[in-house]
């Protein structure tokens, strides 16, 4: 297993299972973990974080129902091979849906279209390198 | 669900799933209130915080469930017996720890361990010496010289060696340091690797709910407000943002379900439960331009329940926190 680690915060507007979906889906998605490696058990990824290992369990059920992780039998959960559960049409639809929020959102902050494209270069280049390292690993 | 007088959780079919079932539980001291017509059940393998300020009557609750207090009114049931008919057999199914971790300061730790195994069929002098030594405690201490957090840990290693199917634990994290917190969460999560297991946990800290609970209860001013599950209470309980051209109304409309409205200088911020459209469509009739809806954690949800300050009136006036 990498370096790589769920890490929680308590108190934040984002449930604890949410935080953990969030950070697998990325991690799968940046090449942080890759495909077929192992992720922590339920058990031990809860006593790590110190939570209630039904949390674990749900943000794992979830991971597995978008195909991130695969569980298998008696081995445990694995980050699974990318493949798109969606359609070509469902992806963009989640797509448009996720840009309008977030251009709703900046745009609220009062933030101009040259700064909020800036800003979302930055993040993809901040992206770039955990993509290469996935290129070189493969 | 989200609030108790909305519905009667203890009037719902249960499929036999309970551990605990309070029906009506009603409890006066001389001429005061202190547990006031609360109903509720927790499920078989939850895990099921209990909130409330001080003196809201969590421990007298607790004290009812496990029969050391009658209730004045209502009744309850443990593991499938009257709280105030337990046999003793029944009664050892449960873990129960007080709230303060009272000791005899002239025992010896190890001295607790076989005193306790004579009150208890099964009794894990493994369990008991590993938490023990889990809590840093030297068996030959007396309990008098254990600081706060060992003895919290002697009590945990207590209850837990007589391996109790339902915990109940009664503010076991007060007054803990980090360590001994942190080995109590521990030991919670290690218990409840068995998922016929239940615990019932009454606490002030909201960071051990997030972390352990996957029900609460709220108990404020001797009622019962809240008995759900947490994803139930996240989903009901919103913050929402209504933004105005100028200062917000010093009035409100009758908002059902608003917990706490905070005015800024041409804001609302509201904490409402059980929100919906009606609510968006009220303050679009006193003015707001926008309504946005904020994320909200569990500890702002909770604390917009419990940490009012006795000013029910202000809200039910619907008048404005500024």
């Amino acid at each position: 297993m990498s370096g790589w680690r769920v890490q929680i915060a308590t108190g934040s507007g984002t449930p604890i299972y949410r935080q953990i979906v969030e950070q697998v889906r990325l991690a799968a998605a940046t090449g942080a973990l890759v495909a077929g490696q192992g992720v922590p058990s339920v058990r031990s990824l809860a006593e790590q974080l110190l939570i209630n290992a039904n949390t674990v369990a749900k943000a794992y059920g979830e991971l597995v129902r978008d195909g991130v992780l695969e569980s298998r039998q008696s081995l445990g959960y694995f980050v699974a091979e990318k493949r798109q559960v969606f359609s070509r049409g469902e992806r963009l639809r989640r797509l448009r849906q996720a840009v309008d929020d977030f251009v709703q959102e900046a745009i609220f902050l009062d933030f101009t279209a040259d700064e909020i494209q800036r800003a979302v270069e930055k993040s993809l280049t901040a992206l770039e390198w955990c993509e290469k390292a996935t290129e070189a690993g493969q | 669900m989200i609030s108790s007088d909305e519905v009667d959780v203890a009037s719902l079919p249960d499929p036999g799933q309970s551990v605990i079932r309070a029906h009506a539980l009603t409890r006066y001291f001389g001429n005061k209130c202190a547990v006031n017509g609360v109903s509720f059940s927790v499920p078989r393998g939850s895990v099921c915080a209990f909130i409330g300020r001080n003196g809201a009557g969590k421990s007298t609750t607790i004290r009812m469930l496990l029969g050391l207090l009658a209730p004045t009114r209502g009744r309850s049931m443990i593991l499938g017996h009257d709280s105030l008919e337990l046999p003793p057999e029944t009664r050892a199914r449960i873990g129960y720890m007080a709230e303060g971790h009272p000791v005899y300061p002239w025992m010896r730790v190890s001295q607790y361990g076989t005193f306790q195994k004579g009150f208890y069929r099964r009794w894990n002098q493994g369990m008991f010496s590993s938490i023990i030594d889990y809590f840093a405690i030297a068996p030959r201490t007396k309990a008098g010289e254990l600081s706060h957090g060992q003895r919290a840990g002697l009590h945990l290693a207590m209850t837990l060696a007589s391996e109790p199917e339902l915990l109940v634990l009664d503010e076991p994290d007060t007054g803990l340091d980090p360590a001994a917190r942190r080995s109590l969460l521990e030991a919670m999560i290690h218990f409840t690797r068995n998922r016929e297991r239940t615990i019932l946990f009454s606490t002030h800290l909201l960071d051990d709910v997030e972390r352990m609970a996957d029900h609460v209860m709220v108990l404020d001013y001797s009622v019962l407000r809240v008995a759900c599950s947490v994803d139930l209470f996240r989903d009901h309980v919103r913050r929402v943002l209504a933004q105005f051209s100028g200062p917000p109304p010093r009035e409100l409309p009758d908002i059902r379900g608003l917990l706490r409205a905070t005015a800024g200088e041409n804001d609302l911020t509201l904490i409402v439960a059980n929100y919906s459209g009606h609510t968006e469509r009220l303050l679009e009739s006193v003015g707001a331009q926008t309504v946005v809806e904020q994320p909200l954690s569990l500890e702002d949800a909770l604390v917009a329940y419990i940490g009012r300050h006795g000013k029910k009136d202000l809200f039910s006036a619907g008048r404005v926190e500024s």
